[in-house]
């Protein structure tokens, strides 16, 4: 190993982070997470796969669901990933003033995708009265969208934080790392409603 | 100049002494480095006195459960007994079985993780100090959780320790039995804090090993463990979604598990299995990596076909994904179905036939001492072997339809569990207790607590398997005396008790040196003429572990450095200029451990009528939650804001006077 553990420095004087793979321990560990991550997803999906064909009691849904809603939450959602993207490339190449523009863009439009699901949500249960417990179909529904509204509530919350941050005048090149796990996360979220959508939504008109 | 350590804490030097001031301004100021006593432990972020603390608390777990498994035993000495009630023997299986694996086996495995790791893979610290304090929080919250459900309504779960929904999700009206509630918490908890522990591990495992230190260098415990956090973080969430159903039916009304409204009771199972099955696994390896540390010790040979062993775990591993419902052949899921599964966990014997053939092979011509960590070690691959006779007996379909549900199955699993992991464990204190402490364990005693520990083991539950036979059914408080089973059941029962006294003399031993430490004769360096990194440091470890980063050139450095060619011996890192970074302690981890708690206290209290001392009731609902997450929370902000914090230990000055 020709990299010594101590001798690297960064720019305040301390050693910079020494590691077997050259990747930083927090993408390891936001990897390892996400990783945790798909097999949580994964099974609350296959729940409500396996309950829409075996259940007893089978709804319609062709008419509860509001696919031009949805398909436009899902295009702020595919948005916000290019503003993350954009986001992480303007940390790293220290650029403050983008990079805060673009945080503030993926928070605004989190902010949208969540207003579309209480909306959709507010609507299931007040006019066509799906709740928790009204159906397999609400109780299913509810777990695993209401599930990844938490993700990506904690997400936006994560990303404000950092926004914060921003101003504070202590962000300095050292925090690019803390973003981009960030953005990892994000990708990694926006990835999940790309599988989540069509697989809950766009298929009940296929089949 | 330098104040001369004057006495040794647990894990070292008063090296610290020369930083005596703390790093942190503000409103919470973080312990100073020289912080001695209660603060010390409460807010460290050593993984040595993490591991410590993981290993005390899960001992006295493993009492607690040994307990519940002993009064069973006096139910069952005698047919048709009634020193327990049906609801009371019901209880004690539940706690037996929930405290066995997550509170002791399970904790006592992450104490090792801790403590040898980072020693192993010539590191400093894990890849996230706090994180790890926090996961040791959790787990203690988790058992407490679990723990108190003895005093509120409801008493301890009954349910069985695998919470079928067909009886966990009753709510009886009127009734406010929590005792489910309880268990679905605590085991939420205590998913948290070993998911939060394979991320950490995960990370150091892969990323902080010293220069030299390939993977196919890395000592076997810490390549099992590595396997081991993998198949954590893809089993857990299993059954945190099954767990998070269960809460959800019972407290939200939710249908998940509703046979008459369109759910389905047996999917709790299934999600059950898939992660129960992983779980045996992340049960029995560690133990065979601590196996794998030990035999080539003690027979002076090193670890025969270490790559055939290495990659037989990972096998294990992924495999152990793939079986999971061979534990519900009685569920009739169709011939499909079953026949694979059969077929898969049939195939889990060859890479476990492999890692035995090649313990064998590692003793087979060795120079064998036979110290008590040995004879566990020994013992190990005598009765994980039978245990695992009999797993494979339970993987032909027809056969399990006989064995399912009856004492075969619990021959079988406490051979494996006890023959195969506690056995492991306990020789990993017997090991590694003398590099922790600095302190040697008696090794008389310890071989008379092995004596008691294995013939009270095999007189229990070797009988179990012709009881099985014979018909006995499992999880059942008792039985008619003309069955035939009076005999064996009182003969498991006095075995049951001789394996008591030994696992309880084996723990007293432990504490007795734990706490004795300084008095009992001093270890040194390598009492045991070892082979891996842990062994070149002090006893006990410093608290900067290496005083300079070491650089590997060979498997077994350490064994290559006494033994082998000049070009194999290790160097070192030079000393870092600003000397060696150390993280600061923190408050942070143990207020989040304990916002944890109060939230999950708070979900399970939230219908229960409190009665205050005005005569008033209060009835909780969302109050304690609340305030839960906010405990949470904010402990995650300020964490996030402190940073890792740090100051600088010079230990080249100290390295020289410690004496060998």
């Amino acid at each position: 190993m020709s990299q010594s553990v101590e001798a690297t420095l960064d720019t305040h004087g301390h050693p910079k982070e020494y590691t077997s793979t050259g990747i930083p321990n927090k993408k390891l560990c936001m990897w390892a997470f996400l990783a945790s991550e798909c097999m949580f997803f994964g099974t609350l999906l296959s729940t409500h796969l396996v309950y829409r064909k075996t259940t007893i009691d089978v709804i319609d849904l062709t008419d509860l669901l509001d696919i031009p809603l949805t398909s436009f939450s899902t295009f702020i959602l595919l948005a916000s990933s290019l503003l993350m993207a954009l986001g992480v490339s303007a940390m790293n190449k220290s650029n403050l003033k983008m990079t805060r523009w673009m945080l503030l863009g993926v928070i605004i439009f989190g902010l949208i995708f969540l207003g579309c699901q209480v909306y959709e949500f507010t609507h299931l249960v007040q006019h066509s009265g799906i709740t928790l417990n009204s159906n397999i179909f609400g109780s299913t529904f509810y777990l695993l969208v209401g599930t990844y509204v938490v993700h990506i509530t904690l997400g936006v919350v994560w990303l404000v934080g950092w926004l914060v941050y921003s101003f504070t005048g202590k962000m300095t090149p050292e925090h690019a790392i803390d973003i981009e796990v960030a953005g990892v996360y994000w990708h990694f979220i926006i990835i999940a409603w790309v599988i989540i959508f069509p697989v809950v939504y766009l298929t009940e008109y296929l089949l | 100049m330098e104040n001369q350590p004057t006495s040794t804490n647990v894990t070292g030097t008063d090296v610290e002494q020369d930083v005596a001031k703390s790093t942190s301004k503000g409103l919470f100021r973080r312990p100073a480095p020289n912080t001695k006593g209660i603060v010390d432990w409460l807010t460290t972020i050593d993984h040595k006195k993490i591991g410590i603390m993981y290993g005390m608390v899960a001992l006295i777990c493993l009492i607690i459960g040994g307990i519940e498994a002993l009064l069973i035993r006096v139910q069952l000495a005698n047919p048709e007994a009634t020193f327990l009630t049906a609801q009371e023997y019901n209880q004690l299986f539940t706690m037996h079985g929930t405290t066995m694996i997550f509170l002791a086996v399970m904790p006592l495995s992450a104490a090792f993780f801790n403590f040898i790791i980072p020693l192993q893979i010539g590191a400093r610290n894990v890849a996230f100090p706090r994180l790890n304090t926090l996961s040791l929080w959790c787990f203690i919250a988790g058992a407490v959780l679990l723990n108190i459900s003895w005093f509120f309504p409801g008493s301890a779960p009954a349910t069985g320790w695998f919470g079928n929904a067909s009886i966990t999700l009753k709510v009886p009206h009127g009734d406010m039995s929590m005792s489910t509630d309880f268990w679905v918490m605590g085991l939420l908890i205590l998913g948290l804090a070993a998911l939060l522990t394979s991320f950490n591990f995960i990370s150091t495992i892969i990323n902080m090993r010293c220069p030299g230190m390939t993977m196919m260098r890395l000592p076997v415990f810490s390549w099992m463990s590595l396997v081991t956090s993998f198949l954590l973080i893809l089993a857990l969430p299993a059954i945190a979604v099954a767990l998070l159903k269960l809460m959800f039916d019972r407290q939200f009304g939710t249908l998940f598990f509703d046979n008459a409204a369109g759910g389905n009771a047996i999917y709790g199972q299934y999600l059950f299995s898939v992660f129960g099955h992983p779980q045996v696994y992340i049960l029995i390896l560690p133990a065979m990596g601590i196996i794998s540390e030990v035999l080539p010790t003690f027979a002076r040979k090193p670890l025969f076909g270490y790559g055939w062993i290495v990659f037989s775990g990972a096998i294990i591993g992924f495999l152990g994904l793939a079986v999971w419902s061979h534990h519900m052949f009685a569920n009739d899921m169709g011939v499909m179905a079953t026949s694979a599964f059969s077929i898969l966990a049939l195939l889990i014997a060859i890479p476990t036939g492999v890692k035995i053939f090649n313990w064998i092979g590692t003793i087979w011509g060795g120079s064998i001492r036979y110290t008590t960590p040995m004879l566990f070690a020994l013992g190990f691959i005598f009765m994980f072997m039978i245990g695992g006779f009999t797993g494979i007996m339970h993987s032909t379909v027809s056969v399990d339809a006989q064995h399912k549900d009856s004492y075969f199955a619990i021959a079988h699993l406490h051979y494996v569990l006890i023959g195969g992991s506690l056995f492991a464990l306990l020789a990993g204190f017997y090991y590694w207790i003398p590099k922790l402490t600095g302190a040697r364990m008696n090794d008389k005693f310890g071989k008379f607590c092995f004596t008691w520990i294995f013939a009270g083991f095999n007189l229990t539950f070797l009988p179990m398997h012709y009881l099985g036979m014979k018909g006995m059914p499992r999880r059942t408080h008792t039985y008619h005396a003309d069955m035939g089973w009076d005999d064996l059941n009182k003969l498991a029962s006095l075995g049951a008790f001789i394996l008591g006294f030994g696992i309880l003399f084996s723990t007293i031993q432990i504490f007795y040196t734990v706490i004795n430490r300084r008095k009992l004769p001093q270890a040194g360096k390598d009492p045991w003429d070892a082979r891996t990194l842990e062994w070149t440091i002090p006893s006990p470890a410093p608290v900067y572990n290496f005083s300079r980063t070491p650089i590997v050139k060979a498997r077994d450095q350490h064994w290559e450095d006494k033994y082998g060619p000049k070009e194999l011996k290790m160097e070192n890192e030079s000393s870092a200029p600003n000397g060696v970074p150390i993280p600061d302690r923190s408050w942070c981890p143990l207020f989040t451990g304990i916002g944890i708690f109060i939230l999950g206290f708070g979900l399970i209290i939230r219908k229960m009528e409190l009665h205050l001392p005005e005569g008033s009731t209060w009835e909780p609902n969302f109050e304690i939650i609340i305030a839960g997450i906010a405990i949470t929370l904010m402990s995650i902000i300020f964490w996030s804001i402190e940073g890792p914090g740090g100051y600088h230990l010079h230990p080249d000055h100290v390295a020289e006077t410690k004496q060998d």
